[in-house]
């Protein structure tokens, strides 16, 4: 059994493509978060909405979005997407960093669609009697959602928000496929100069964990202090 | 778009098969299905082992579980990859790597959807099982078991619909599902990528869908009569 | 045949059993009643131990059954216990719940099970629904069938957890009469009931519990025509009319 040497990809030139690969990774999680909540709340209003012609809109979004594998779309907006595109934005794409613009849009589609369903059920989880009951107490709609319903909803909908969270770093590692130089890449990358296996995706694994085990932990955090009570 | 179809349309379909190894959606289906039904023994022993009294049994388990679901399913298809010869002695091929991934990755999800449904058994059951006389594993096998798996078929096939999903990963390690040969197609014609990963797109979504409004139908089916789904059955 | 010496049981700081010493002969019919959370169900499902007790013993037909070399499932094998809440297998018919114990405990073969599975869903009046499931029965049929799946391995000994406390009134009778039967064919009986016209039949024995404790004991007769403590008056008094003192 060969001996193994950590110091490989703990030090030196190793070292530096994979911290940059974490760091690409961590600024892919953050920027789709961060677009994905406002996208996917629109959503979740339109699924909810009286209007029927946004209601099924909404449906569409989801459902088109959801039974794609993030693969596909990554494919898709790397590979396909520029075509449509006029020559000058086209260019423009691939000067500025197209693999990872590309890995946040699609990204951004895939997590939001997800996060639209969570905030739903969060929404529609809070009986209708809550809303009810808050007007027959005197108070107007907006003021009732907003100290009745929202906050029971709130509660309900971060669990798996926060699962959701943990989904889309994991699927950060999906955007290698086009190129992206997020921690993935740089691993295989590693790999292939230093022929280290055991070591790279030891360390790698190791990586992926860390982010991941903190935000399971802020999930378990999160329901001992806020606990979903039954009315 | 129709000579495309005509011309790829079989090789999107079933790959190099017959001059070659089966490709396309047809190993998609095949590999998915492959996956689920073996995750799914793994899941049961690994839920029984998180619900048993033996700490020593129940803390290994729950650390596996842990660690597999914060690991991403990519991670887990390179170790295959790079692991299992070392483990056979022998050069394992793209299917077997793919196959021994996914099971590993759902079997640790399907553990909590079985863990789940066993709890959601109501006690009664096994109280009347073991008054009965019947031991821990006769009343796991004859009465919980059964009980649990039948509530579970929504989400299983939710499951298997995530794993049709998660094949398509293979791409990255080169082997010939139906993203892959998308993209071999494309490579080979150039100008129309739209085309070429539209029909990728919308061959996933009718699969996907179709799947998902099924264990909608499920789902519905057993909360309107959960006791007579034997007699629907049989 | 069922000997309880000094039984305590807790749950966390409360004293659900408190100092149990009593004696059921074989043959005897014995029921046992009280107001709520007074530890009845307690004390009977602590008789094939689906309760575990913080102290004291219970002895069945001689042998403590605390003891490390019981058998538990084998043990259990020998007592029937028919529950409130009926507990039938949805997933399985009529015939195969009460085939599945013999053919996997007892050995019998299926056929031999079935002969005497239907046998014995005839003594209680439900052999014609034997290959249908559960759900389809009405309470009063759901609870001979699990009646009917306790018997059918024979045992000396059957205890009844409020048999016919889940029931429409109208279907309570039906039950009873069951349970009467087996009475009068001599069966060690423990029966946990409100039914108090069932009680004053059938029973040899009525004990009555009070805050975990058997508060007394005595013949029908005595109990209900000459109760000694002002609790178990009270006790009499708040069943007999609907509306409780005035």
């Amino acid at each position: 059994m060969a001996q193994f040497d950590f110091s490989i990809v703990t030090t030196g030139e190793f070292r530096g493509w994979l911290v940059s690969g974490f760091l690409l990774s961590l600024r892919l999680t953050c920027i789709t978060w961060i677009l994905s909540l406002p996208i996917a709340t629109a959503i979740a209003l339109c699924r909810l909405s009286s209007v029927a012609m946004l209601r099924g809109a909404g449906a569409v979004f989801v459902e088109g979005i959801r039974n794609i594998p993030l693969l596909v779309h990554l494919l898709f907006w790397y590979f396909a997407m520029p075509e449509l595109l006029p020559e000058t934005a086209r260019t423009w794409l691939y000067d500025h960093g197209a693999e990872s613009i590309c890995a946040v849009i699609a990204l951004t589609f895939y997590t939001s669609s997800y996060m639209a369903e969570d905030i739903r059920s969060g929404i529609r989880a809070v009986p209708a009697t809550q809303l009810e009951a808050a007007r027959a107490l005197g108070f107007g709609y907006l003021a009732s959602m907003r100290r009745v319903v929202l906050p029971q909803a709130v509660r309900i909908v971060v669990p798996p928000l926060i699962s959701q969270t943990l989904n889309l770093w994991k699927n950060t590692s999906i955007t290698t496929v086009i190129g992206t130089a997020e921690l993935m890449y740089q691993a295989q990358r590693v790999e292939t100069a230093s022929f280290r296996g055991v070591e790279t995706f030891g360390v790698t694994t190791l990586a992926y964990l860390s982010v991941s085990l903190v935000i399971t932990a802020l999930a378990l955090w999160f329901h001992h202090r806020f606990p979903v009570r039954a009315t | 778009m129709i000579d495309l179809l005509k011309t790829y349309g079989l090789y999107f379909l079933v790959g190099q098969f017959p001059q070659g190894p089966l490709g396309g959606l047809a190993l998609t289906i095949l590999l998915g299905l492959a996956a689920l039904l073996l995750a799914l023994p793994l899941g049961i022993l690994l839920a029984l082992a998180r619900l048993s009294r033996r700490r020593l049994l129940r803390w290994p388990v729950t650390a596996v579980i842990y660690v597999v679901r914060g690991t991403p399913l990519l991670m887990v298809i390179f170790w295959a990859y790079f692991f299992l010869p070392v483990l056979t002695g022998q050069k394992t091929g793209q299917v077997t790597t793919m196959l021994a991934a996914l099971v590993l990755f759902n079997g640790a999800y399907l553990a909590e959807v079985v863990r789940a449904g066993i709890q959601g058994i109501p006690r009664g059951q096994t109280e009347a099982a073991r008054s009965l006389g019947l031991g821990y594993a006769l009343t796991l096998r004859r009465i919980v078991l059964p009980q649990a798996l039948r509530n579970m078929l929504p989400s299983l096939v939710n499951q298997f619909v995530t794993t049709l999903k998660e094949t398509s990963l293979g791409y990255i390690i080169g082997l010939q599902e139906v993203a892959f040969i998308a993209s071999q197609v494309n490579s080979q014609v150039l100008v129309h990528p739209v085309a070429v990963y539209g029909t990728l797109a919308l061959t996933f979504f009718a699969l996907c869908f179709g799947l998902s409004r099924v264990a909608y139908a499920l789902e519905k089916r057993l909360a309107r009569r959960p006791l007579e789904l034997p007699v629907l059955l049989s | 045949m069922i000997e309880f010496h000094d039984v305590n049981k807790f749950y966390g700081k409360y004293h659900a059993l408190v100092g149990i010493t009593e004696t059921i002969e074989r043959g005897e019919v014995v029921v046992i009643c009280g107001p709520s959370g007074s530890g009845k169900s307690t004390l009977i499902r602590t008789i094939n131990r689906l309760e575990e007790i913080d102290s004291g013993r219970i002895l069945v037909e001689g042998r403590d059954i605390h003891a490390p070399e019981i058998d538990l499932d084998r043990f259990r094998s020998g007592i029937g216990f028919v529950f409130q809440q009926f507990n039938l297998f949805p997933h399985l018919t009529v015939l195969d719940n009460c085939t599945l114990a013999p053919i996997h405990l007892r050995g019998l073969s299926p056929a031999e099970a079935r002969e005497r599975a239907l046998a014995v869903l005839d003594r209680v009046g439900v052999a014609d629904k034997a290959s249908v499931f559960p759900a389809t029965l009405s309470g009063g049929q759901q609870q001979r069938v699990a009646i009917a799946r306790a018997l059918v391995m024979e045992p000396p000994l059957m205890l009844f957890d409020e048999p016919t406390s889940s029931l429409d009134p109208e279907m309570v009778g039906e039950v009873l009469l069951v349970i009467r039967n087996l009475a009068h064919q001599g069966m060690t009986l423990v029966c946990v009931t409100h039914e108090m016209g069932f009680a004053r039949e059938v029973a040899d024995r009525v004990l009555f519990m009070d805050r975990g404790a058997i508060l007394e004991r005595g013949s029908p007769q005595e109990f209900f025509d000459h109760p000694q403590q002002a609790r178990t008056r009270k006790f009499l008094a708040d069943i007999r009319s609907p509306f409780g003192r005035e």
